[in-house]
């Protein structure tokens, strides 16, 4: 039999214990390095462990993001975690399955494929007999090298048990919702509180700092000072939070030189200097009849996150354990070793949950701040940023502009497509491109030297996500200029730039549309070929009443946006119903998802509402301001999201396709939304809009 | 200057000894290690802090330990033990009106605070409460779902 190709996961963690042990008995432990990050993938990922195993949730002892004790499957992101994490629990956990059915026959005295397992226990109709898992335990050699082959893989037919397609409730919610439950809430003995003392700009430098002053404020037991880190340390939070204001009054900070005051994102983007490369390019550009071209823009956007980041650290016998709410242990853990200066094998990183992380915020570099602190100090050390520092200081989604230029034929038909694509990089991990990337490594003294910037290639995408159209053309060109250097630090926020993409592609088909005369969802339908997009858009049509859209009231909009994330992903449509007065009101939100076999249909609903509600926020409301100095929008006051009088109905539809490779789900809604929210407008007031946030002064902007 | 001051904490009387300008939400998670009650701004912006002080939803983060003396304060913890409570988290849960979670139990605080003094309040009112919390995940549809549901349960209760 021969043996097939095995996930990327698998070939770099290829040992069967590194994925599935029987130490915790009565319980089967299943390592993943995916993790918790609020989106529900600890529920999704056990249901398809349970249904490879054959056992039910709780008899499953989970481990994720843990150093030592998890695989590497690098970060949890990029809505991968059931396409890949997923993919590689399959293959470690069913050739554990296959092993133990073989175990269990020769204990049992029968064929391997009489076999049935439920519940973790294994029967079989030629024996009275029945033995679990715990009794197979001494009777398995799982320090073996994984391999997956046909048979392996139809031995899963010898499982009852059926977790998969169900909406499993999430069992970490009942804890979070009654008591302690993230890593803010995380204690160790004799631990004291750290706070950091920072600029408007995270990367201003320390021109003066009067040390004894902060060191006779109210609470401050020590104060960690190396090169531009500057941290307050005491035992009671309360004062160590106060401390954190009151020293400011004793540093004096220079802000690097390539800040320079705010202008309008189409302004600053197209002015910063920029690569210049053809990024993707097909077919043959023929003679058109019409052209058409529009520019789009969106600013920069903040994760911010309710809960402000948090790290626990400490150093005992050689050994540096952080506890952290990153998206990728291992790399964080590799990175802080690099920021350190210390090796890799001394430090050990171990996830606990943290509060909604909608991609590289400041988990990773709080991480950093804790475990230096603790470093210096010898101390159990707890950082949490502040909320100004949670706006301000973390790495912010990267701003852009997109520009098309479309030529159509004489049956109104696009034929030539050209778009060019300017944006910062969308991605600056620890670990990635294995650049350091820490912000407190850039600042302790002597300092790592700041990264250069690295884009994510397509086909994944940073600044691409989503630039390449799946529309049906003759020819298609995408130009990228990337940025290296931007005004603030920028890395991946939910959707990368799928999110700019998506809306400024999806905007553009309905100005093509009505430039031509057409129905914009007959347009878009003329440009595809493939049914599981034609399905989708039909669907979502009937459920938010399309053909009644020319008989809706004055003032008031229905509108589409439609994309397959990352080209790749899952497919989500969606229709926004809207009035438009002094500012824009959202109604009703219809939206329709296929990504393949659905493992948890609740679970996936809950993302795409969530998408769809964080995309009208950032679409209507966000947009980060900056001056020569710093960030100014450090307050919820100053950086308003959305509250929930402003929430509209929202209608999600899944279409389940059983037995099609499943696709990751969370980013795929939000540039479908924001699309739909200027093409609702421009019905509702006949204007377009191109530069986003859609404010009320953008309102008035547009009307006059 | 620390002090001793006393409170009601979820039924049970406890005593402080801590700087009586400590802001309650301190007092709760390090002197009272009720870790269910979480920091969001510091500000009273965000509502992640909300407990209730006397049958009021209040910020925890803005409000002082000297104005909970004598009081009864209501955290997470303590929604089990009381009838509101009860309904309020288990139609949270049944819902799955939670992505991260963060933001939930200001929200709950908030929510059974209201619906103990008006358990059938118009959408006016209800927004008013909900107004001073955010939520980042985009739950709020779910919340909202949650929250009719009490009312709905509330509301057969009276009938019958």
């Amino acid at each position: 039999m021969s043996n097939l190709t095995l996930p990327a996961n698998i070939v770099s963690n290829p040992k069967l214990s590194q994925w599935f042990r029987l130490d915790q008995l009565p319980l089967v432990t299943v390592c993943t390095g995916k993790v918790e990050l609020g989106q529900g993938i600890q529920t999704a990922l056990q249901q398809i462990a349970a249904d490879e195993i054959g056992v039910d949730l709780q008899q499953i002892n989970w481990i994720a993001g843990d150093t030592h004790l998890s695989p590497d499957e690098w970060y949890t992101a990029g809505s991968l975690s059931i396409e890949n994490g997923g993919a590689a629990l399959k293959t470690a956990l069913g050739y554990a399955r296959y092993l133990s059915l073989e175990a269990a026959a020769k204990q049992l005295g029968v064929t391997a494929n009489s076999i049935t397992i439920e519940h973790g226990i294994f029967s079989s109709k030629d024996s009275q007999q029945q033995i679990t898992y715990a009794q197979l335990a001494n009777h398995l050699d799982l320090d073996v090298e994984i391999t997956s082959n046909e048979q392996i893989i139809t031995s899963k037919q010898q499982v009852m048990t059926k977790w998969v397609g169900r909406s499993i409730a999430r069992d970490d919610l009942h804890s979070k919702l009654s008591g302690a439950a993230f890593i803010h809430d995380f204690t160790l003995p004799n631990m004291r509180h750290a706070r950091m003392i920072r600029a408007k700009h995270v990367q201003s430098t320390i021109t003066h700092v009067d040390i004894p002053k902060i060191q006779q404020l109210p609470g401050v037991e020590q104060v960690v000072h190396s090169g531009s880190f500057l941290a307050v340390v005491g035992s009671n939070e309360a004062l160590i939070v106060l401390a954190q204001e009151k020293a400011q009054a004793f540093v004096s900070w220079q802000t690097p030189a390539y800040v320079q005051a705010q202008t309008s994102t189409e302004e600053m983007i197209t002015a910063l200097q920029a690569s210049d490369e053809i990024a993707f390019q097909q077919g043959t550009a023929d003679t058109v009849h019409t052209t058409v071209k529009a520019r789009y823009s969106r600013p920069f956007i903040a994760h911010a996150s309710i809960g402000p980041a948090c790290a626990i650290s400490q150093e005992s016998d050689g050994i540096l354990t952080v506890w952290s709410h990153t998206q990728g242990s291992h790399l964080v853990k590799n990175q802080i070793a690099v920021g350190l200066r210390q090796d890799p094998s001394t430090v050990k990183v171990i996830h606990l949950h943290g509060a909604g992380c909608y991609g590289h915020n400041s988990a990773d570099d709080v991480a950093f701040d804790a475990a230096f602190i603790a470093k210096m100090t010898g101390l159990p050390i707890r950082v949490q940023w502040s909320r100004e520092e949670e706006l301000t200081a973390s790495p912010f989604g990267s701003p852009g502009v997109v520009e098309f230029e479309v030529g159509v034929d004489e049956s109104g038909t696009i034929i030539n497509w050209q778009s060019e694509v300017w944006s910062p990089t969308h991605i600056h991990r620890p670990g990635w491109a294995g650049k350091l990337n820490l912000l407190g490594a850039w600042m302790i003294d002597p300092p790592h030297p700041v990264d250069e910037t690295k884009d994510n290639p397509l086909p994944q995408g940073g600044g691409l996500r989503n630039a390449i159209t799946l529309y049906n053309v003759d020819y298609q060109q995408v130009k990228h200029h990337m940025i290296p250097q931007a005004p603030l630090r920028t890395s991946a926020l939910r959707g990368l730039g799928a999110y700019l993409n998506v809306f400024a592609m999806e905007s553009f088909m309905d100005e093509v549309a009505r430039a031509l005369g057409q129905d914009s969802l007959e347009f878009r339908k003329k440009h595809l070929s493939d049914p599981r997009s034609i399905t989708l858009l039909e669907t979502l049509a009937q459920m938010a009443n399309w053909s009644n859209r020319a008989n809706l009231p004055e003032g008031t909009g229905l509108g589409m946006g439609f994309a397959r994330y990352k080209n790749s992903g899952a497919y989500c449509g969606v229709m926004v119903q809207l009035r438009a007065e002094e500012k824009i009101y959202i109604d009703h939100v219809w939206s329709v998802c296929d990504a393949g076999e659905v493992i948890n249909p609740d679970g996936l609903i809950n993302q795409i509402e969530g998408g769809i509600i964080q995309s009208i926020s950032w679409t209507l409301k966000e947009m980060v301001t900056w001056d020569t100095e710093g960030v100014t929008s450090a307050t919820w006051d100053t950086y308003p999201i959305l509250n929930f009088d402003e929430v509209p109905q929202v209608e999600v539809k899944l279409l389940n396709q059983p037995g099609v490779q499943s696709l990751g789900g969370g980013e795929a809604s939000a540039g479908p939304t924001a699309a739909a929210i200027a093409n609702a407008l421009e019905q509702a007031l006949g204007v377009r809009a191109r530069h986003l946030p859609l404010t009320p002064d953008r309102l008035a902007e547009l009307m006059s | 200057m620390t002090t001793s001051i006393q409170l009601f904490l979820n039924g049970q009387s406890v005593t402080v000894n801590a700087p009586e300008n400590t802001p309650l939400l301190y007092v709760l998670r390090n002197d009272l290690e009720h870790k269910g009650t979480r920091f969001g701004c510091g500000s009273g912006n965000c509502g992640a802090c909300t407990v209730i002080v006397d049958g009021q939803a209040m910020q925890s983060c803005d409000m002082q330990l000297w104005a909970a003396t004598g009081k009864e304060v209501i955290t997470a913890e303590g929604l089990a033990a009381d009838a509101i409570g009860q309904l309020v988290q288990k139609a949270f849960i049944d819902e799955q009106a939670a992505q991260c979670g963060y933001c939930i139990n200001g929200i709950l605080m908030s929510v059974v605070a209201l619906l103990k003094k008006n358990p059938q309040p118009n959408k006016e009112v209800l927004m008013e409460s909900l107004n001073r919390h955010l939520c980042r995940c985009g739950t709020h549809v779910r919340i909202l779902r949650a929250i009719d549901r009490v009312i709905q349960q509330l509301n057969e209760k009276r009938a019958a």
